[in-house]
């Protein structure tokens, strides 16, 4: 029986298993585009072998072993990089795999996800700590806490807060606004602006009378000012509409409605690029795009 | 209820056809040892690499056969990774396989799949309310039943979309096949609404989850998930399979069935309430995966001819092998990402039913 001599042989190749036990070298795979960029931050990307589709910057992390969408991950395919340490987001899954790789002895980190600064310096000493990065994590938690004061200090209040609508735009024919809990969100707030989709939570797609009628627009700006959504009328002083990729994106209907309607105080602004707005490394060039809002050096 | 039997269709010639006809045991002999082989292939082959020796030699000491030291991590894998996935491979490839048989079989049309009595669109309806709207409508049952809501939503939505599709079809004491058709397609249209008005209203994180549970995935297996699924579709194909001769008569016509001492209706109940449960469960543990049940019975039937006591075990023999291979692939091709199965069953399912169809041609029929 040609089993019966294999064992022998299986037996032995298995054996030879735990004779290799020097202390293993970390093996980290992220599953979250922000934990990814904290690692780069702390200089820990040796430590890398696998990210997930979110993880697009810097381009480096996305040339490593890619681990697919980071809510559906392969219990097997992340075990193959054979990684000591997970780094996950709040949404990273699903639950069953998760449990799978705990019980496969894989580290599983987990970071903050909500948009705020504290939490940003929280998951930077998190994954300091995990990383064995200590000392790093807490100057760049330092750091960060040096321009965000500097951020704060240089923004000036204006009274009344300019009213703000944050636009995401991945299709002409696909819009979604900034609600609460969302990055877009944050980053009005940190700006010293309100955010007047507030009455919605997450990313609502474009309210159902938006834009307005087509023909209306170029002779009745005015129609464009107001429109409501949960009982609050929308009438925001400044549009900060994101593409991802390019502005071209953005409908025309609604770059003239808005560039051409909204009122005096702020001017709409359309500018493309900023990804979703939580980079660290973004600050340059969004603040190239907002000249009047230094306020967008928000550093997430 | 037509009392002309169809011998039109396409589906089932009556005159005895090509000279390549399969003898049913032979093919069901070569299936057999195919999805054997295909199964150990399977639990062999993935993105962590588990030498084909090794994977041996872990089963066998898993079995108690004798007792080797081995690589932990590779038998944690093989163990509860790999074998639970592939087990749920195979009772969904049996399960949709056979399901499409008796669906093909009942309503005497080759374009009858599983989900035309609702069974699929029912379970996704239920899925994307419980992605959709589960957080905020329903948080007490998440919090009690917690990653089963939704595989239970999915099975109970299954059920009683079936029920509802056998509800407009019966009446007194008959059920009228056009009808049940006719009610699962409106239905399925339903369904496909209310889940399309869910997608327009969900996040983009639940529309994400809504996506991918579409697609279909056999990432859900675990020894738990796994054990509940197997008894109802264990059932279901032992059951399925003691219809072959009520539906060969059936075949004939119901009229002529029932002339031959078939109880026609019951025989109908039976096949709609065993596709339900089968279906039912394994769609709501994976999702949907299509064309699996279309295909496999008709490669069978392409192959051997219309007899179902080939047609049914072969279809759910070819259907496990096409699921199993299908989902290794789909673990193995993106590796360390996966691919959805639903697209690969597909993918893969396609070509080959193309090429019977060509051979067919080829040879004159």
């Amino acid at each position: 029986m040609i089993t019966r001599r294999h064992f022998g042989a299986a037996a032995l190749v298995a054996c030879a298993g735990p004779l290799r036990a020097e202390p293993a070298p970390m093996r980290v795979v992220s599953a979250g585009g922000a934990f990814t960029e904290i690692v780069f931050r702390l200089d820990a990307q040796a430590l890398l072998v696998g990210t997930d589709t979110t993880s697009i910057f810097p381009a480096a992390a996305a040339a490593l072993p890619q681990v697919g969408y980071l809510r559906q991950l392969s219990a097997e395919g992340v075990l193959s990089l054979k990684p000591t340490l997970l780094l996950t987001a709040s949404e990273t899954g699903p639950p069953t795999v998760l449990q799978q790789l705990r019980a496969a002895g894989v580290q599983i980190v987990q970071g903050d996800g909500r948009h705020s600064i504290e939490a940003l310096r929280g998951n930077v000493r998190l994954l300091g700590d995990a990383l064995q990065r200590a000392e790093r994590g807490h100057a760049l938690d330092a750091e960060l806490q040096r321009d965000w004061a500097a951020t704060q200090a240089a923004i000036t209040r204006g009274t009344p807060a300019p009213r703000v609508l944050f636009v995401l735009s991945h299709a002409a024919t696909q819009v979604h606004v900034a609600g609460t809990d969302t990055a877009g969100d944050a980053m009005i707030r940190y700006a010293g602006g309100v955010n007047v989709m507030s009455a919605a939570s997450g990313w609502p797609p474009r309210p159902s009378r938006w834009p307005p009628r087509a023909g209306g627009d170029r002779h009745h700006p005015a129609s464009c000012r107001r429109y409501r959504r949960g009982g609050v009328a929308v009438a925001p002083g400044l549009a900060l509409i994101m593409g991802q990729g390019a502005t071209s994106s953005v409908p025309d209907a609604l770059r003239r409605c808005w560039v051409s309607a909204t009122p005096a105080a702020g001017g709409a602004r359309a500018g493309g690029g900023l990804g979703h707005g939580h980079r660290m490394s973004a600050q340059g060039r969004c603040q190239a795009q907002f000249p009047e809002c230094a306020a967008w050096r928000v550093n997430w | 209820m037509s009392a002309v039997p169809h011998s039109t269709s396409p589906l089932l010639p009556l005159r005895p056809v090509g000279p390549t006809r399969v003898p049913g045991p032979w093919a069901l002999g070569a299936l057999l040892a195919l999805t054997a082989a295909g199964t150990l292939f399977a639990l062999g082959y993935g993105a962590y690499r588990i030498p084909p020796l090794d994977a041996l030699g872990i089963v066998t000491a898993q079995l108690g056969l004798h007792s080797g030291t081995f690589d932990a991590q590779q038998a944690a894998i093989l163990q509860s990774i790999r074998a639970p996935r592939v087990l749920l491979a195979l009772l969904t490839g049996a399960g949709l396989g056979l399901s499409g048989a008796l669906m093909q079989a009942l309503f005497r049309n080759p374009l009858a799949d599983p989900g035309l009595i609702g069974v699929s669109t029912g379970a996704a309806l239920a899925a994307a309310l419980v992605i959709v709207l589960g957080a905020s409508v329903l948080p007490g049952a998440s919090r009690v039943l917690g990653e089963w809501t939704l595989p239970l939503a999915a099975f109970v939505g299954a059920l009683a979309f079936t029920a509802l599709v056998y509800r407009i079809g019966a009446a007194r004491g008959a059920l009228s096949l056009p009808m049940v058709l006719l009610a699962g397609i409106a239905l399925n249209a339903l369904a496909m609404a209310g889940v399309g008005l869910l997608s327009y209203l969900a996040t983009d994180e639940q529309l994400r989850n809504l996506t991918f549970w579409t697609f279909g995935s056999l990432s859900g297996a675990t020894w738990s998930s796994v054990g509940a699924v197997t008894p109802l579709v264990l059932i279901a194909l032992a059951l399925g399979l003691r219809l072959a001769r009520p539906l060969n008569a059936l075949a004939l016509g119901e009229t002529q069935a029932g002339h031959l001492g078939v109880d026609v209706v019951r025989i109908k109940r039976v096949a709609i309430v065993l596709t339900a449960l089968a279906v039912g469960s394994l769609v709501a543990l994976t999702g949907v995966i299509g064309f699996v049940g279309l295909v496999a019975p008709h490669a069978v039937r392409l192959a051997c001819g219309p007899d179902h006591r080939t047609v049914l075990p072969g279809a759910a023999l070819l259907g496990a092998l096409l699921v199993v291979l299908a989902d290794a692939a789909a673990r193995t091709w993106v590796a360390p990402a996966e691919l959805p199965i639903g697209v690969l069953t597909a993918g893969l399912g396609a070509p080959f039913f193309l090429a019977l169809l060509l051979r067919r041609r080829l040879q004159g029929l």
